[in-house]
């Protein structure tokens, strides 16, 4: 692999609370190439507010540090607000769970992937429609013409979110943080939109960051893995590794889902060890 | 135990018919337990919904323990169908503890010995004496499920319908519930429909299981033929294969 895309070192957030301070992320360390890396945890793992801080994009609550926090060579730990407006969108971009609340209910679907366009790419207004429908059309949105017209209550959960991730990519981002973008939809639509992520990290050499519950499709999208609990990484694997993993906390993930190829009678439950957590 | 024949569901939405379900006919043994997969807006929940009669439906025959359904149940009838809901953030009252949410069946139901029953439904479903008198806030996810299911089971129904009971939680909780519910099932010999669109859990819990596209049931098949792709539908060729992950296409 050459040169890293992202390198993050010792990354720490944490947020102030009444009963003390909770640390959302510890001593979190990876790198991320032009590939599919998958952050796989439960509720309450750190996996979303992981995802954010290195978009810039936590509360100001928040307290964010790390040894190393880079992308592409800029710093991301001495940016100010001007820097990252530079950066998100342009650069870097995140793709939210649910389309329903991520979407500008008032704005035609066409207005608001232009508006990108027209922000990031300082072109006119008839290139950025252009823009806009080729987008829709990668996207694969069957009539883009029409689709561009539609406000995003006309819209279902498969075409919102191929909306999201068009609108996500028309600026061409080197980056793209997907927050757990399939698990509003079907089983069916799910595979068709990972398919056109897919297509997009294979022909345009971005790197992606899938953050997901869904273990199954991880291993099954994914180069590699980072498994989180507790705000911590316990456990770096490559995705097809997943059966196999190591940490006890993973194992016992995979052995409480329940599979279509093993029959169990019954599913392993997860016991919590504090030692994980040290 | 239950029978349902040509299970008709028809909406009117602002004028328009929307048919839900169509045509739906099955059979459920005692002491089986049924699944129905499909995806969202296949109307399996409706047909569930039908069963229980808090959708209006027309059907040849529905039988619910060898008696006719009737379209309006009588008390007698409810008691012996219990419902446990998707969400349990939104199924149980918020400002009514446990122990009320557990005694309100048994009041209505005019049972007498409410609460060591209530007491004895709680340590059912693996919870304490602690947790009696909390509110839903005060309980994690994997804890309000419990409390739905100790709610459904206080009345001891022959038959529990079951709304994707586990999708809101994560893995390890769902393994909790879904043991939970296997063992519940065999200490009450309860016949049960399970209603997910999640096929590895269908096939984890169930016999037979029916696949519904559309408001249209597609075929009923057996865990095993789920399991080792003996199906005959395109439909649910497709829709196993896609449960089983991503596949990427050679480039």
């Amino acid at each position: 692999m050459s040169e890293p895309l992202l390198t993050v070192k010792n990354l720490e957030v944490t947020f102030p609370g009444r009963m003390g301070v909770t640390r959302a992320v510890r001593n979190a360390s990876f790198t991320l190439g032009r590939e599919r890396l998958g952050v796989v945890g439960e509720s309450g793992s750190g996996k979303t507010t992981m995802g954010r801080a290195l978009l810039g994009l936590l509360p100001s609550t928040a307290s964010v540090s790390a040894e190393i926090m880079s992308y592409q060579g800029t710093d991301l730990l001495a940016c100010s607000e001007h820097d990252w407006q530079r950066l998100r969108g342009r650069r870097m971009s995140m793709v939210m769970q649910d389309p329903k609340y991520s979407l500008n209910p008032v704005k035609t679907v066409g207005k608001q992937i232009g508006e990108t366009a027209l922000l990031h790419l300082r072109t006119d207004r008839r290139d950025a429609r252009r823009r806009t429908l080729a987008m829709l059309e990668a996207v694969q949105i069957r009539d883009p013409e029409l689709v561009y017209r539609l406000y995003p209550h006309q819209l279902s959960g498969g075409m919102g979110q191929r909306v999201m991730i068009a609108m996500m990519l028309i600026a061409e981002p080197d980056l793209l943080i997907a927050d757990e973008p399939t698990s509003a939809l079907d089983v069916t639509v799910q595979n068709e939109v990972l398919r056109i992520l897919d297509d997009l990290v294979r022909d345009r050499g971005m790197g992606l960051i899938m953050i997901s519950h869904n273990l199954t499709m991880v291993s099954s999208f994914c180069d590699r893995v980072l498994i989180m609990y507790g705000g911590r990484i316990v456990e770096e694997c490559a995705a097809r590794d997943l059966q196999n993993a190591h940490h006890p906390y993973t194992r016992a993930l995979v052995a409480a889902t329940p599979s279509l190829d093993v029959r169990r009678t019954e599913l392993a439950t997860v016991t919590r060890d504090p030692e994980w957590l040290k | 135990m239950i029978s349902v024949r040509d299970l008709t569901v028809i909406f009117n939405v602002s004028g328009r018919e929307i048919r839900a379900a169509e045509g739906i006919s099955f059979e459920v043994a005692k002491g089986e337990t049924f699944g129905i997969v499909g995806e969202s807006g296949s109307g399996k929940s409706t047909v569930l919904r039908a069963i229980a009669g808090l959708v209006p439906s027309s059907s040849t025959m529905l039988e619910v323990d060898g008696q006719p359904a009737a379209r309006r149940r009588s008390r007698e009838d409810r008691r012996k169908l219990q419902f446990v809901f998707q969400d349990p953030y939104a199924s149980l009252h918020p400002r009514k503890t446990v122990d009320d949410i557990l005694r309100e069946p048994l009041e209505i139901h005019r049972e007498s010995d409410i609460d060591n029953r209530v007491m004895a439904a709680i340590s059912d479903v693996g919870l304490s004496a602690i947790h009696r008198f909390r509110y839903p806030h005060q309980l994690s996810g994997g804890q309000r499920q419990r409390v739905a299911i100790a709610r459904a089971l206080i009345l001891n129904p022959p038959i529990l319908l079951l709304d994707e009971p586990t999708s809101a939680l994560d893995v390890s909780v769902q393994a909790e519930i879904l043991n939970l519910l296997a063992r519940l099932r065999q200490s009450y010999s309860l016949t049960s429909i399970l209603v997910s669109h999640d096929l590895a859990v269908v096939a984890h819990l169930c016999d037979r299981i029916a696949i519904m596209q559309l408001g249209r049931l597609v075929e009923v098949i057996s865990a095993d033929d789920l399991r080792n792709g003996t199906v005959t539908a395109d439909y649910t060729r497709k829709l196993i294969a896609a449960s089983r992950g991503f596949t990427r296409q050679p480039a």
